[in-house]
C-alpha cells in the first residue's frame, strides 16, 4: 500500500497513491496508516484523489484509522471520486467525517 | 467472453477464483464489460459497488478465505442490469425474519449490508445441489439515503465500523 505523508502546519496530509482501497488492501492500509499517524499532528487529512474505488472493507479501514486517532485528533478526507463519495453517502459516513472538495480547502 | 449487443442489451459471463486479488482483477474486468459500459455512470458505479460487496461475501463467508470457483452472469435488458453470482461454498444461514433473503450473513448494520440494501433490487438467494446462487438487479435510480437522518452524529460504529453503524433508516425513521 503506497501512502505518502507530508506535514503542513498542524496537518498531516496522507496521499493514497493506490487506486483501490478494497478487501485485498484494507489491512495493509490500516497498518501503514497506524505507522504514519505516529507523527503527532492534531489533524490528519487523507487525500483520496487517486482512489477510484473503495468498498465496505476499505471504508471499515478508514473508520478504524479514525478511531485509532482517538478523541483529540481528527481524521478529515479530501478529493473523493464518485464511487468513494457514493459509498460514504450510502453508509452515512459522510456525516461522520469532515469531507473537503480539494486538499487545498483543508489547509 | 463478451457477447454482442447494442447499448440497450448486452450480456457478460465471467468465472473467477474467490481469493481477494482474483476478485479485484475480476471487478476491474467487469467494470469495463459491455453491460456496465452501457449504463449511465451513476448506475455503473452502483453496479461496481454491488458486485464488489457480493463477491467479497463469497470470499469471506461462502469460502471463508479458501480458494473456490465463482461465476458471474450479467444481463442488460432495456437499460436494466440483472446479475447472478454462483459459488460452491458454504450455504448462507437461514433468512432472518423480515429480511427478503439471507444475504445477510453479512452483519446487520455492517457497511456491506447497508450498501447492498441501498443498491440492489429483487435480491434472491437459493442453495441447490451444492451451489449458492444469488441474483439481484441494480437499482436504476439510487434514491437511497436522500434525507437527513435523525441519528446522532456520534453514532460511529465500533470495531471496523460494523455491528452498530447508524441503524437508520433509509431516510425515514430511526429505531435507536
Amino acid at each position: 500500500m503506497d501512502l505518502e505523508a507530508e506535514v503542513r502546519g498542524d496537518l498531516l496530509v496522507v496521499r493514497v497513491q493506490q487506486e483501490r482501497i478494497d478487501a485485498a488492501a484494507a489491512i495493509e492500509f490500516k497498518d501503514r496508516m497506524r505507522e504514519l499517524v505516529d507523527t503527532p499532528a492534531p489533524r490528519v487529512l487523507l487525500d483520496l484523489s487517486r482512489v477510484t474505488f473503495l468498498d465496505s472493507s476499505g471504508l471499515g479501514a478508514v473508520v478504524a484509522v479514525m478511531k485509532l486517532l482517538g478523541p483529540d485528533r481528527r481524521l478529515e478526507l479530501a478529493a473523493l471520486g464518485p464511487v468513494v463519495r457514493k459509498v460514504f453517502r450510502l453508509t452515512r459516513m459522510d456525516r461522520v467525517f469532515t469531507i473537503h472538495e480539494r486538499v487545498s480547502d483543508a489547509l | 467472453m463478451p457477447s454482442d449487443g447494442g447499448p440497450a442489451s448486452a450480456s457478460y459471463r465471467l468465472r473467477l477464483d474467490s481469493r481477494p486479488l482474483a476478485v479485484r482483477a475480476a471487478l476491474a474486468e467487469l467494470a469495463d464489460c459491455p453491460p456496465l459500459r452501457a449504463l449511465p455512470s451513476e448506475d455503473r458505479d452502483a453496479a461496481q459497488i454491488l458486485l464488489a460487496e457480493i463477491l467479497n461475501n463469497c470470499t469471506e463467508h461462502a469460502y471463508a478465505g479458501r480458494s473456490g470457483p465463482v461465476e458471474v452472469a450479467l444481463d442488460l435488458r432495456r437499460g436494466q442490469l440483472s446479475c447472478e453470482v454462483a459459488d460452491r461454498g458454504r450455504p448462507m444461514p437461514a433468512a432472518r425474519p423480515g429480511l427478503p433473503c439471507p444475504v445477510l450473513s453479512l452483519r446487520e448494520g455492517g457497511f456491506g449490508w447497508m450498501l447492498i440494501r441501498a443498491l440492489a433490487e429483487e435480491l434472491r438467494y437459493c442453495h441447490e445441489n451444492g451451489v449458492n446462487r444469488l441474483s439481484f438487479r441494480v437499482a436504476r435510480t439510487c434514491l437511497a439515503a436522500p434525507d437527513p437522518c435523525p441519528c446522532p452524529r456520534s453514532a460511529i460504529p465500533p470495531e471496523s465500523g460494523c455491528e452498530s453503524a447508524p441503524r437508520c433508516c433509509e431516510g425515514r425513521t430511526c429505531s435507536d
